[in-house]
């Protein structure tokens, strides 16, 4: 197991098009670290430059204490695991467990044993003899974990891989990946889309956007104290509500371009119209069995988008319906407008006549 | 931290492999294929007669091209392979979509099929020309057989002696071999067309014919143009076919440009003359293929991935 | 109604029989006896002779031209494929400087036409000596053949996932180590086709055979059968038993692999 660091890691393609930019991580031995962020933000590129499979244009990558940065990915003694999963499909499931093995020379009594023991873990033994055209998309998705696993590398590196299941399936192998991870300790970089995936498995999350690392932290620190709108607006689901920052009353003079007050669905309560701290039509009612999704109009805001709130199942709440809503003062998110930059909680001067 | 252009250990070694790859590929290539034609260039710049070995090789400049171009019998064979390339081609064009719109339809007898088509294709040119011949040679050839008996004709008729009818079988004979290729290209082009589509434009209403129009031309181009540009090479270049149902006759009325270069340069033994005649060709084939790419947008090459 | 769904069936049938006939007149015609061939032309002959294929291997010697054909054939594969193959993959695969203007480059001698490389090489088999001799047909093959199968398999390692390559990378195998380890074994049918097709063009290559051979010691199959002549008058039915026997390989070749030819033909042509 070891660390892995990146220093100043940039990544410009020759056509112009720049995937990274002075990316700095550092990544502790033993961490789950996710890479997540939407398409084309560059953490594949991030995930595959410390692979090896992409050389940085800029900086330095190290793993343990060796600087990686001009080596092959053959001496870098890391495992990936690819979104399509990458088997050989003209080899055993066996063979493939085992290549990696023989590619380094190692005993055939060792590699017999290490594939063995792989198998059992994840479930493989009577599959051994299969070719992957044969197996179902989640023994496929195990044979390609095996594969990593019985390298005993100092990193794994995941990029996406459970993209490719479907969702009750992914759920599952979520919880198995955990596991395995608690069972091996060992150092992994995970890439993922999916915020969701990123907050239950990562113990920091790095959440990277247009090539540059926006904030990294764990997950709670994320979701409570984001450093920046996108990333607001990227973690938790549903999304956190941006209103106009002069939405609750005056805010002090000398802001400077304005503020916007970002709170998210679980912190807006919904009460009886006019004593709350402004009212709103219901619009579209979700329920989903344990909660209802509430789509709100605002009355001071008819042509704004739609406030999203989370509201227990009970009391029914009805479409057209005209309440009041009241906001979670201490959980409040305040970004300055102009570059989305999170800013602390300015005193907020009521508006004289509320609601109505 | 360099700059971006920094180019890793990673990245030269992969391009050092690249090249030890690449290269025994590469010399070949251009030993005998580069290396002739820039010597074919060097000749037709200069004399060089073998049958008068006395007279040496003096560099004549462009006069062999000009010679070229006063030449009647070279000119009349540019108009027939002229005249032999726009008649195949466009033969095997419509022919080949029409088999191919048939091929996409049917459901059942594809190998049979497939069978049928790549036989005549696989089988050489010579091989093909020489079917053809016997198939028209003389009075009691098969085709005139038919062609009587199907009250076609009166009597029968001297095809191969005959310097307009001699073409007949030169380009049945063509594209009898090579329409099934150009049905098979364009089917694969049909087949990447979605179905949807089709299916989009008959819930609103489009007639078979617009449909085909508007869905089927468009989207078939690419194939098109790759079936158009390999076959108008090809017809240009041809020599094997005309060598051996014609023999560029009667006389030389269906000599086509390569057959006359190969008379002079082989049989009447011009090397110069001969070679500026070779590269009148070359030019021609490769500006078509230029003019084709440019004019018509295909992706040759590098498009696909 | 109707009518839309036999179209299609009456357009292959058509097809099928327009491409039959030429063979089947070809193999009636070489069972013919010599004197009927013009006679009485009769879509089902009623007396069949093997006179003209016997000729043709004990008067003629046609085995000779099949001989040099498969020497050549087969010789001009063989090289082109393995040098080819490793051309192909890097072309492929691995990125440097000047790969696009390589592979433009090789394309491009492909569609040189033959008359205009066929003075000059005639002239260097000469100096070489190589006029009339095995190595002096192959070299000159390699000018279309290389291309075609560079082409080819270009084609066919392209379509083969990328990430195949970086597995077995991470897994700890080199370049050369995961071509070996894990693409020959996945393009094999694709370089069978290859190998195919390659043996196909150069068996029916005609002008390059003509220009260097200068006897029946070393001529192809499509030589021999056009240079047919008869003592007083052409011997179409010895002509039409050798175009039967010059087609047999390369048709039996071809229905054999009929799915994988075409597959790799269109594939390459046709953005797939």
């Amino acid at each position: 197991m070891a660390s892995v660091r990146l220093e100043g890691v940039a990544k410009t393609y020759p056509n112009g098009h720049v995937a990274a930019q002075g990316l700095d991580l550092e990544i502790a031995d033993g961490e789950f670290m996710v890479l997540v962020g939407p398409s084309g933000c560059g953490k594949s590129t991030a995930l595959r430059m410390i692979a090896g499979l992409e050389t940085p244009t800029a900086g330095r990558i190290r793993i343990g204490d060796q600087d990686v940065t001009a080596l092959p990915p053959q001496e870098r003694d890391i495992a990936m695991v690819f979104q399509t999963y990458a088997l050989y499909p003209h080899m055993t499931v066996k063979e493939n467990l085992a290549f990696g093995l023989r590619m380094r020379g190692a005993a055939p009594d060792a590699i017999a044993q290490r594939v063995e023991e792989a198998a059992r873990a994840l479930g493989l033994e009577q599959v051994l003899s299969r070719r992957p055209a044969q197996l179902s998309g989640g023994q496929r998705q195990r044979v390609a974990l095996g594969r990593a696993i019985v390298r005993e590398p100092k990193v794994f590196l995941f990029d996406e891989p459970l993209s490719n299941l479907d969702a009750k399936l992914r759920v599952e192998t979520r919880a198995e990946l955990a596991r395995l991870h608690r069972r091996l300790g060992a150092t992994v970089v995970y890439v993922t889309h999916d915020q969701e995936e990123a907050m239950t498995l990562g113990w920091r999350v790095a959440v990277m956007r247009d090539g540059l690392l926006q904030q990294v932290s764990p997950p709670m620190e994320l979701y409570r104290k984001p450093v920046n709108q996108f990333v607001a607006g990227f973690v938790g689901s549903p999304e956190m509500n941006f209103l106009p920052g002069g939405l609750l009353g005056d805010v002090a003079p000398g802001r400077g371009g304005g503020v916007t007050l970002g709170v998210r669905p679980h912190d807006v309560r919904i009460v009886s119209a006019g004593s709350g701290d402004l009212d709103a039509l219901v619009d579209v009612v979700e329920p989903r069995g344990s909660e209802l999704l509430v789509y709100l109009k605002l009355a001071v805001l008819p042509h704004g988008a739609p406030l999203r709130v989370v509201a227990p199942p009970e009391p029914a709440i009805e479409e057209e319906q005209m309440v009041g809503i009241v906001f979670d003062r201490a959980r409040l998110h305040w970004f300055r407008t102009e570059d989305g930059q999170r800013v602390a909680s300015p005193s907020v001067r009521p508006i004289s006549a509320p609601g109505k | 931290m360099r700059g971006s252009e920094r180019q890793s250990g990673i990245e030269r070694q992969e391009a050092r492999i690249a090249w030890t790859l690449v290269l025994p590929a590469l010399l070949t290539i251009l030993l005998v294929a580069l290396f002739p034609l820039v010597w074919t260039f060097w000749e037709s710049i200069h004399l060089h007669d073998l049958r008068m070995p006395w007279l040496g090789r003096p560099f004549v400049g462009v006069d062999n091209y000009l010679e070229a171009l006063s030449d009647g019998r070279f000119r009349e064979a540019l108009g027939h392979t002229a005249f032999f390339a726009v008649t195949s081609v466009a033969l095997e064009l419509l022919i080949g979509l029409w088999l191919a719109l048939a091929l996409n339809r049917a459901f059942r007898g594809r190998g049979l099929v497939r069978a049928a088509v790549l036989v005549p294709w696989a089988i050489p040119t010579v091989v093909s020309a020489l079917l053809w011949r016997f198939m028209f040679e003389g009075q009691h050839g098969i085709a005139n057989t038919i062609l009587v008996a199907l009250g076609v004709l009166q009597g029968p008729a001297a095809w191969l002696i005959h310097p307009q009818a001699a073409w007949v079988p030169v380009i049945l004979a063509d594209v009898w071999k090579t329409t099934p290729f150009v049905a098979l290209l364009l089917l694969a082009g049909l087949q990447n067309i979605d179905a949807s589509l089709y299916e989009a434009a008959r819930i609103d209403g489009a007639s078979a014919w617009r449909q085909f129009r508007h869905i089927t031309l468009p989207l078939l181009q690419p194939a098109i143009v790759v079936a158009l540009i390999f076959r108008t090479m090809d017809a240009f270049r041809c020599f094997d076919l005309i060598y051996a149902l014609t023999g560029g006759g009667p006389g030389t009325s269906t000599e086509p440009i390569a057959l006359y270069t190969f008379n002079v340069l082989l049989q009447n033994l011009q090397f110069g003359y001969g070679s500026a005649l070779s590269i009148i060709v070359f030019v021609v084939t490769f500006g078509l293929a230029l003019l084709y790419i440019r004019f018509l947008g295909a992706e040759l090459t590098g498009g696909r991935r | 109604m109707s009518a839309r769904r036999w179209w299609p069936f009456l357009a292959l049938a058509l097809l099928v029989g327009a491409s039959a006939f030429p063979f089947y007149w070809a193999i009636v015609a070489s069972l013919t006896p010599e004197a009927r061939l013009f006679q009485d032309p009769s879509l089902f002959p009623t007396h069949i002779v093997t006179d003209h294929y016997r000729a043709l291997f004990t008067e003629r010697n046609f085995w000779l031209p099949v001989r040099n054909s498969l020497i050549v054939a087969g010789t001009t594969t063989a090289f082109c494929v393995s040098i080819g193959a490793l051309c192909a993959y890097a072309l492929a695969r691995l990125e440097f400087r000047g790969k696009a203007a390589l592979l433009g480059f090789v394309l491009a001698v492909g569609m040189f036409p033959q008359i205009s490389v066929v003075s000059p090489l005639y002239l260097l088999l000469r100096e070489l000596g190589l006029i009339n001799t095995f190595p002096g047909l192959v070299l000159p093959y390699l000018t279309f053949a290389m291309p075609l199968t560079v082409w080819l398999l270009v084609g066919f390692f392209r379509q083969l996932p990328a990430e195949l390559e970086e597995a077995a990378m991470v897994d700890g195998a080199g370049r050369l180590r995961a071509f070996w380890e894990v693409i020959v074994p996945l393009a094999v049918p694709g370089i069978a086709t290859t190998a195919i097709l390659t043996f196909v063009y150069s068996w029916n290559e005609f002008l390059f055979a003509l220009s260097f051979t200068l006897g029946p010691e070393r001529q192809t199959v499509p030589v021999a059968v056009a240079l047919f002549r008869g003592q007083y008058q052409v011997p179409w039915g010895q002509i039409l038993a050798a175009a039967v026997v010059a087609t047999a390989p390369v048709t039996l070749l071809v229905l054999a692999f009929q799915r994988r030819i075409v597959q790799g033909l269109t594939a390459g042509a046709v953005k797939g």
